[in-house]
């Protein structure tokens, strides 16, 4: 392994594992992310890259080890409490309020700064009102850095993919995280799009934000990566900087070696 | 002398109790299938009294009756899967819930209309002689339920463990895709989770009318016991619907025979609560684990 | 000023309240109108757990029990006056919600449908039980409430029909903008959020079981005052007020009218409010109908009647 210096890591993930019915579907995963640093994780189909999201994002309940968060123990936490804690992610399969506005999609991102009293809400107090407002200013400055604002009236239901994809990441931005889970934030996504999240990302990382991303993309996640995590079959089998990654025969092999057992 | 009165209840407290197994297993084998909770599920054990009844009641022979009913009902049922159920496939679990109960209400509806709002029984199998034991008394019917219930019980466990066509819809209501790709019709299974279900509510309804006398506002009485011994039982596992089942009607036993009479249907609620409370699983449940 | 639709909705609810008196043919349809209002408020709650929040209450007339039986019994024994009894229906009301519903809300939904269910009945029960403290199912006289007297005193007549239409118009109207404030609020995108897709919700912060708890107190009070008012305008009340049925006829309300619309909700109350009178059979038929179109409404229209017309007024798409 790469001597990483993981004493500044914001993010540290120490031997983490979960079993589904006897099936181990990760096994003893450990690695780090640092503030502003890319880190993609990859590897072939099956390997488990979605699952160890979720035990990082509070989904699942870890079997074993532990997620550490700017020195806080944070293994098995709920979503909600993460998000207090400054971690925000995307979802794969997309997990969009399809009955509401674009605007109000992105709004919802800015819920830990804009809620306060449930009553207050219902009267229509004036504190209520400015909360509300700040929030909606912020969703529309988010949609705009995401090329999504005119329209934003519109029921998200009706968006393409690819709009959709932008517009979960301007959620996840509102929170101000300062990690970014971001699970296939380029799938299904053509040339044009892919290029716009690259510059996204990019953009994010450069403002300090640190970035665990799950990528099928080679050339993208060759591309972003400051540094890349391989699994295979739950484990990881090793980690470095693209350069190394790249040339590693045992990467090379789990992705053949994958297309060959898949049949 | 109390403890004869103690066996009292036990006695009708394990009667009561295999119907309501009976109604918790219709609805753990629908529940497996389709992850439906089917409100309706207390209206096939009405059904399954009144339609007998009123066979009777016209003349025919008490088995024939109750066979026409048991045939009536699970063919409602495979109407219900058909046209409630299916139409709204991959909807909310709100929409789903609100049509079974609108399914249930119309059955309730349709019933007032077809027969009419009062009491009605038909003769016990097997007469009305009270058997003594141990100083208490059961009614031969009493067996005949649980006895019934019982049979049901293993008849459907050799069912899913020993036929193919049983392990079909056991491999269905583990993972419908999955059984689909290994050539399951799912439909199919549906269908015939659903006849099943609505049968056996039936026959539970056949074998208790004698002791617990029916009509048209019987049905949400049943779900709601129903469900509630499923849910003691652990959502979803035969075996929890059977010691549920038995659980909840030997509570509501002793509740009415030492707490209150008047409450007794309220025992059923409280133990959905404690349940809820301190053990959402259920005795024989596994904690699930969410899934992106 | 821009037609939100919090302002379109108010106005038109206004305009209904203020202009059908004067195509009433007689005196008794104050009655009716007032008895819609009633209803109109429950669902308006309805909306709050299940159009916004999407959750489903099968034992809601629980919650109008007890507000009605609050007016019955607390002027009796408590010495309140029956505007605290409304009050205090509400107060107990919004406590048995957070008990009930604290542990319930954690888990998938149609424990919160099974667990209300048990809730509304057994709330009937002990109404229908406790025949010397509540009547029993014959029922209890409700002590009057005092406005219409003070308003008499004050210069303003009018007849007790008169008088109930337009309070309940009013309570109709201020219950319908609290809604439709929380709609548009942090709280109410919360809620919607967590309809949405709960994971997401979890994901940007929302502590989704304390979202829905709040959906579920608030929609208790709103069936609670309905309750409260029903009695009142009465003057007597029946166990059948906690009922399964009115439940049923609750829930029914809302899901053909347009469960996710204030103004839909109250269009379908309005709708199942006046169907028995016009249909003198309708009693027989009650179960049957409202079974059929709580399914037929799924399955079909699951937006409910209301939103689907003006979808099809105003065209579809942008």
């Amino acid at each position: 392994m790469t001597g990483r210096d993981s004493g500044s890591a914001l993010l540290s993930i120490e031997g983490l594992g979960i079993a589904f019915g006897g099936v181990k579907a990760v096994h003893d995963v450990s690695f780090s992310v640092k503030p502003g640093e890319i880190v993609s994780i990859i590897g072939p189909n099956g390997a488990g890259k979605t699952t160890l999201f979720n035990m990082i994002s509070g989904i699942y309940l870890p079997g074993s080890g532990r997620v550490v968060l700017n020195g806080k123990d944070v293994t098995g936490m709920e979503p909600h409490l993460l998000a207090r804690r400054g971690m925000s992610r995307t979802f794969q399969n997309l997990q969009i309020f399809q009955a509401m506005s674009v605007l109000d999609n992105a709004i919802t991102g800015y819920h830990l700064q804009e809620s306060g009293s449930v009553l207050a809400d219902m009267l229509g107090l004036p504190g209520s009102r400015r909360r509300a407002r700040a929030a909606r200013e912020g969703a529309l400055a988010l949609l705009a850095r995401v090329g999504l604002d005119r329209g934003a009236e519109r029921e998200a239901g009706n968006l393409s993919y690819g709009a959709l994809k932008r517009l979960e990441i301007a959620r996840a931005l509102a929170l101000s995280p300062s990690i970014l889970l971001l699970d296939e934030p380029a799938a299904g996504c053509n040339a044009v799009e892919t290029e716009e999240i690259d510059h996204l990302i990019a953009e994010v990382a450069a403002e300090g934000v640190a970035i665990l991303l799950v990528e099928h993309d080679m050339k993208m996640v060759m591309r972003i990566s400051n540094h890349i995590v391989v699994l295979d079959h739950g484990e990881k089998i090793t980690e470095g900087d693209p350069m190394q990654v790249s040339r590693n025969p045992a990467v090379i092999a789990a992705y053949l070696g994958a297309d060959h057992a898949d049949g | 002398m109390p403890l004869s009165e103690l066996l009292q209840f036990l006695f009708s407290g394990v009667t009561v109790g295999a119907v309501y197994a009976l109604v918790a297993l219709g609805f753990t084998i629908i529940y497996n299938a389709s992850d439906v909770v089917n409100f309706a599920q207390g209206e096939f054990v009405m059904l399954g009294g009144m339609i007998t009844w009123f066979a009777h009641a016209a003349g025919l022979p008490l088995p024939l009756a109750a066979l026409i009913a048991i045939s009536a009902t699970a063919a409602l049922g495979v109407a219900i899967n058909a046209f409630a159920i299916e139409p709204a496939r991959g909807a909310p679990v709100v929409s789903l819930i609100i049509i079974t109960i609108g399914a249930s209400i119309f059955i309730q509806g349709a019933a007032q209309l077809v027969f009419d709002k009062q009491i009605h029984s038909f003769p016990a199998f097997s007469g009305d002689d009270p058997i003594r034991i141990g100083g208490a008394t059961i009614l031969p019917q009493s067996l005949w339920v649980i006895g019934g219930a019982l049979a049901v019980f293993v008849a459907l466990w050799a069912f899913f463990t020993h036929t193919l066509l049983g392990r079909a819809v056991l491999a269905t209501s583990n993972n419908r895709l999955a059984a689909q790709l290994v050539g399951i019709n799912t439909n199919f299974v549906m269908t015939l989770s659903f006849a099943l279900s609505a049968a056996i509510g039936a026959l539970a309804g056949v074998l208790a009318t004698p002791i617990t006398l029916t009509a048209y506002s019987v049905g949400i009485g049943f779900a709601l016991k129903g469900f509630a011994a499923a849910m003691l039982g652990g959502m979803g596992n035969p075996k929890g619907a059977l010691v549920g089942g038995f659980m909840i009607g030997l509570i509501e036993a002793l509740t009415a025979g030492y707490l209150s009479s008047q409450y007794k249907d309220a025992a059923a609620f409280i133990v959905i609560l404690l349940v809820l409370f301190f053990l959402p699983q259920g005795l024989f449940g596994r904690k699930s684990t969410d899934r992106v | 000023m821009k037609l939100t639709p919090k302002f379109a909705t108010l106005l038109t609810l206004s305009l209904l309240i203020a202009l059908t008196p004067f195509f009433f043919p007689s005196g008794y349809y104050y009655r009716v109108g007032a008895l819609i209002f009633v209803n109109g408020l429950a669902v308006t709650g309805i909306v709050i757990l299940t159009g916004y929040a999407g959750q489903i209450s099968l034992g809601h007339a629980g919650f109008a029990g007890i507000g009605a039986y609050a007016c019955a019994l607390a002027p009796v024994h408590l010495g309140l006056h029956p505007a605290f009894a409304v009050v205090l229906g509400a107060v107990v009301s919004a406590a048995m919600a957070w008990l009930v519903g604290r542990p319930i809300l954690r888990l998938k939904g149609y424990y919160l449908a099974v667990a209300s269910l048990g809730f509304g009945i057994l709330v009937s029960m002990v109404l229908n039980n406790e025949r010397e403290l509540t009547g029993g199912p014959d029922g209890i006289d409700v002590p009057d409430l005092g406005l219409r007297g003070l308003l008499k005193d004050m210069g303003l007549t009018l007849t007790n029909g008169e008088f109930w239409y337009f309070f309940g118009g009013l309570c109709l109207l201020v219950g319908a903008w609290l809604a439709l404030n929380l709609y548009d609020s942090p709280t109410g995108r919360a809620l919607r959020a967590l309809h949405g897709s709960e994971i997401a919700a979890r994901t940007v912060g929302v502590d989704v079981a304390r979202l829905k708890l709040h959906a579920f107190v608030i929609s208790a009070v709103y069936a609670s005052v309905s309750g409260s008012l029903l009695a009142l305008q009465n003057k007597f009340v029946t166990p059948d007020v906690a009922g399964f049925m009115h439940s049923i006829e609750m829930v029914t309300m809302a899901v053909l009218g347009g469960v996710g619309s204030v103004l839909g909700a109250i269009f379908g109350a309005g709708i199942l409010t006046l169907l028995p009178q016009v249909l003198t059979v309708f009693a027989e038929y009650e179960q049957l109908v409202l079974g059929l179109v709580m399914m037929l409404v799924m399955i079909f229209l699951r937006e409910g009647l209301l939103p689907s017309i003006l979808r099809k007024l105003r065209g579809t798409g942008e």
